[in-house]
């Protein structure tokens, strides 16, 4: 668990990553030397996992986005090991998430347009091994996406 | 904006690592340092690169539970969707909200400490929301991110 030091550091850190170390400390009000070692240990520990950009595929020229909740014929004991693999593959999938639940596989799908969507759910999706049955979900705006954690 | 090979090739590289360095990546690209600061300097201001997040250990920072929940609005028309998404999106253990289309109006991305910490969540923060209907849970057991069509 996380004691009140990291915990101050990682909430500035995910309000803005590129924040550097003294910026950190005058925020925090530790130490620049403390800040340095807090963030080199939760690092070591797997904490820190690093950062990354957040793509805003529409400006890219993506527009579509869509949610697949697919369901797999689970008589077939490879079938979540053999249809991850093969979706891995399809370029337009940014996330594949794994669910206990009604659903089993969800597939999140980036497309320049309808008929592009229409085109790779043919071609790519729908030959996917192991599927019993899918469900579309097509995103129209996203309200929250920060994806912070409630530190 | 139009972007080129050399683009794509930057926004990937950040994808896995936004730590990287103008010169850093400079040198792997075979391009000058204030060349590639106003590469990526172009793909900030034209919206494309929107932000950078965090990644964290879920996990081992306390939560070891995400739910998915699909909802529905139970008195559409009536209810203002502005008030639900307003309401929704100040819970602090909801990470993401999205507007569907399909057979849920609204996809919520929530995490909990654990099971009984998510039951309190659903019960006395979502449960609670005005019009919520109909609720579908799904517990997120793995997630991988891709590089996407770039």
């Amino acid at each position: 668990m996380l004691d009140s030091d990291a915990r101050a550091i990682l909430r500035q850190l995910q309000i803005d990553p590129t924040l550097t170390v003294p910026e950190l400390a005058a925020r925090t009000q530790l130490t620049v030397g403390k800040v340095a070692r807090r963030l080199d240990k939760l690092a070591q520990d797997g904490v820190l996992l690093g950062q990354v950009i957040v793509i805003d595929w529409a400006a890219l020229g993506f527009a579509v986005q869509v949610s697949l909740r697919v369901t797999l014929d689970k008589t077939q004991a490879r079938a979540f090991d053999e249809f991850i693999t093969a979706a891995r593959l399809v370029a337009e999938v940014i996330e594949i998430q794994t669910f206990l639940g009604r659903v089993d596989v969800r597939l999140s799908l980036v497309m320049r347009d309808l008929p592009h969507y229409q085109h790779v759910y043919r071609t790519r999706i729908l030959t996917l091994p192991h599927i019993a049955d899918i469900e579309a979900l097509m995103t129209v705006a996203s309200v929250k996406s920060d994806r912070a954690l409630p530190l | 904006m139009s972007v080129d090979d050399l683009d794509l090739a930057i926004l990937r590289a950040l994808q896995r690592d936004a730590t990287q360095t103008p010169s850093e990546l400079g040198r792997k690209m075979d391009l000058s340092q204030p060349a590639m600061w106003r590469r990526i300097k172009r793909l900030q201001d034209s919206g494309i690169i929107a932000g950078r997040a965090l990644l964290l250990d879920a996990q081992k920072v306390g939560f070891g539970v995400t739910v998915f929940l699909g909802v529905k609005l139970a008195t559409k028309g009536r209810v203002s969707l502005e008030d639900f998404e307003r309401t929704v999106g100040a819970i602090p253990e909801v990470q993401t909200v999205e507007h569907v289309l399909g057979l849920y109006d609204y996809r919520l991305r929530v995490v909990a400490r654990d099971l009984a910490d998510f039951e309190r969540v659903l019960r006395r923060r979502i449960m609670a929301l005005p019009g919520v209907g109909d609720v579908e849970a799904n517990v997120l057991l793995s997630e991988e991110r891709l590089c996407g069509p770039i």
